[in-house]
């Protein structure tokens, strides 16, 4: 009789204020494909938001704030990994947390230690975990938004296209510009509300062309963005985040 | 017909405000700007270390600002070894009152002029015009713009937001001619009417895209043969550069004409590269009696100073950033209102028109990051517009409603139970205000689209159920 020991790998959860209000389905599904891939998923439910809107707006005194909150509660959970549902939240910590916020010295500490435990899911997965197949099942024509902070600033552009490969009854099309912003940009959807909704409108006719059925991508903020106007023209196409087809299975 | 808005930074909004609609021009902006980009993927594939490329001349550029006054004096020794004049100017006004006296005493009928960001910068045709001397842009698409009495919309394309058939009406209605929008039949005319212009002129004016401190040297690259014919036709060749435009060395230029020429217009080359070295020597047949060379401060050595802004100083104006930006593709070089748009505009305009008429722009960007990612120097452009929205919010240039709403955020995100507090009564509240598509309409998105209608729970609430069933 021979013994296997599986190193179980633990995971604390990243979730950012978005998912936790809007999206929490997303979350949880991240959780159902972590756990189904054999990870031990903890969550901290003090963490809120790690302070994005703010510094995006230049208001970094409030961000810091809340930055100097996410790092008492992430620095020395005893997880090995941060995984987020999102690659723009793990941008803030990862890059932002950086010199750009000027942190007091003993969180720069923190955020140090910290920054190198955070991946973004889809990351996790192919790049940590080394999994290509969870076991997924989803019959649909889906397609790709890469979303900026993702693609540009952690370099995801594989990993989630990898994933939805795997997938039973998956037919991945790519639309053209898939790199293009859609426009969100937090407040600049406010306060720049027209050249948002003119960047959004050229993001949907790309969707459109690529004759997909689901629109999916590893950030629900873009996604959220998107659904918006394609739910308001009553096209037939839907937004999904990627968790929410990976933790799909067979009916 | 109502007077245009005045093409600069405080007029942001409305300069938006009037193009955003306008199908037809960004139909312009994104035919050009596409053309651009797919022709530079072309050419920078033939390496396969473009990166490594972009890295080298961030290098150089970040060693060249380092020691810039060192690299300045080596500059104006070496150019007036060869016969050159330089000149130093702090300011705009300064610059413009230099060349104003080297034209005024030279006198001449016109004065020709090839494409420079940096005369624009300093305003320096309208000045000479006002002065009573008449001015010529010889750059095809400057010459356009110069007709249609705007500003260039483009730092190495000044007529891209324009279709053939517009420049067509234009020609027609300004030049007398019989309309026709044929590419060639319309150069032709300029063309011709340049070439007058071109043996009438004393005094030529060009802009310089690399000058090398070891021997003096300007470089300058175009397309059309005017700066050949601007620089070296007229007895008296007036230079303009910023003082960041300088190179060590020979060797050096190399790599920058192909970061540039590749990352401008997708070129291996540009179809002329000008090295001018003084003026003509006594056994040349062609070229200037005088060269003379003003070197523009005006706020670089603010830039230099500031760690914050010293990166934007390593700009080769290619313009690739402004080709790739989905804002500047939707709303045009003009909606900017500054000489200097896109990216790499937003981050510089703060410093020559102030920060109080130039707070619009660095807020107006997504902060996707492909202005960066192209960069063939590696400006990180998104992350400077990052500094710049915290300097201005630091220094009280924010909308009060703004700050009360980010003290409230913070206050409430601070505070995980009131955070959970306030999440339960959005989500009771909201369903009220929920319309046609389920969603909820937002008033500054004037129904374009929607925002979602939240949850009944939230995260924290479905992992309790989750804890409790495991």
């Amino acid at each position: 009789m021979s013994h296997t020991f599986v190193r179980i790998v633990h995971v604390s959860l990243f979730i950012p204020c978005l998912t936790d209000q809007l999206f929490p389905e997303t979350g949880m599904n991240m959780v159902r494909v972590l756990e189904r891939v054999g990870v031990r998923v903890t969550y901290d439910r003090r963490q809120t938001c790690c302070g994005q809107p703010a510094f995006n707006t230049g208001y970094h005194d409030e961000s810091r704030r809340l930055a100097m909150h996410f790092l008492d509660i992430f620095d020395g959970d005893g997880a090995e990994y941060i995984v987020a549902p999102s690659g723009s939240c793990a941008t803030m910590v990862t890059v932002f947390y950086g010199d750009l916020l000027s942190l007091p010295p003993e969180y720069r500490e923190k955020a140090g230690r910290v920054r190198e435990r955070v991946r973004e899911f889809t990351s996790f997965l192919v790049d940590v975990m080394h999994v290509e197949d969870v076991g997924a099942a989803f019959s649909s024509r889906v397609t790709v938004h890469d979303s900026c902070h993702a693609l540009r600033e952690l370099h995801i552009k594989q990993q989630p296209r990898t994933l939805l490969r795997a997938v039973r009854g998956l037919q991945l099309v790519e639309m053209d510009e898939a790199e293009r912003c859609c426009g969100f940009g937090g407040t600049f959807s406010v306060k720049h509300a027209d050249i948002s909704t003119a960047m959004l409108e050229e993001k949907v006719a790309s969707i459109e062309r690529s004759g997909a059925a689901v629109v999916t991508g590893v950030d629900s903020s873009c996604l959220m963005q998107i659904d918006g106007m394609l739910r308001r023209r009553g096209l037939p196409v839907r937004t999904m985040h990627i968790a929410d087809i990976l933790a799909s299975e067979a009916a | 017909m109502s007077t245009p808005t005045p093409i600069v930074p405080e007029h942001f909004k409305q300069l938006v405000g009037e193009r955003i609609h306008d199908d037809a021009l960004r139909g312009n902006i994104r035919r050009a700007t596409r053309t651009s980009l797919e022709k530079r993927l072309a050419v920078i594939s033939d390496y396969d270390d473009w990166e490594e490329l972009r890295s080298l001349g961030y290098d150089i550029k970040r060693h060249v600002i380092d020691h810039l006054p060192y690299y300045l004096k080596k500059f104006e020794h070496a150019a007036a070894a060869a016969g050159a004049v330089v000149h130093f100017a702090t300011d705009a006004a300064e610059a413009r009152e230099i060349v104003h006296g080297l034209a005024v005493q030279r006198g001449g009928p016109v004065i020709v002029k090839s494409k420079s960001m940096t005369t624009e910068e300093i305003g320096l045709t309208h000045a000479l015009e006002d002065a009573g001397i008449r001015t010529v842009e010889t750059d095809l698409g400057e010459y356009i713009v110069q007709l249609a009495k705007e500003p260039p919309s483009h730092i190495t394309a000044p007529a891209l937001h324009k279709s053939r058939g517009e420049i067509g009406r234009l020609f027609a209605d300004t030049l007398g001619i019989e309309y026709t929008d044929d590419p060639e039949e319309l150069t032709a005319i300029a063309r011709r009417l340049l070439r007058e212009d071109f043996l009438a002129a004393d005094v030529g004016i060009s802009g310089v895209n690399f000058a090398i401190a070891e021997s003096g040297t300007l470089c300058i690259v175009e397309n059309e043969g005017n700066v050949r014919l601007s620089t070296g036709l007229p007895k008296t060749h007036i230079a303009v550069m910023g003082m960041e435009k300088l190179l060590p060395d020979m060797e050096s230029l190399g790599l920058f004409l192909n970061l540039l020429g590749r990352s401008a217009t997708g070129q291996r080359l540009t179809c002329y590269t000008s090295l001018i070295t003084g003026p003509r020597r006594p056994h040349e047949r062609d070229g200037p009696d005088e060269v003379h060379i003003v070197i523009l401060d005006n706020g670089r050595s603010r830039m230099m100073r500031d760690p914050h802004l010293r990166e934007a100083l390593f700009c080769i104006r290619c313009g690739a950033c402004m080709n790739v930006c989905p804002v500047y593709q939707s709303i045009g070089g003009h909606g900017y209102g500054s000489v200097y748009s896109g990216p790499i505009g937003s981050i510089i305009t703060p410093v020559f028109y102030g920060e109080k008429r130039s707070r619009a722009l660095p807020f107006a960007s997504s902060l996707c990051g492909a202005c960066a990612e192209i960069c063939p120097v590696k400006i990180d452009i998104h992350h400077h517009l990052l500094w710049w929205r915290k300097s201005m919010v630091g220094s009280g240039d924010a909308p009060r409603s703004e700050r009360l709403m980010m003290r409230i955020f913070l206050a409430v995100s601070r505070r995980p139970a009131l955070f959970d507090l306030a999440g339960r009564i959005a989500r009771l509240f909201t369903p009220l205000f929920r319309d046609g598509d389920g969603g909820i309409s937002v008033p500054v998105w004037r129904g374009s689209r929607s925002f979602p209608a939240p949850p009944k729970k939230s995260f924290k609430q479905l992992w309790r159920h989750h804890e409790q069933r495991s």
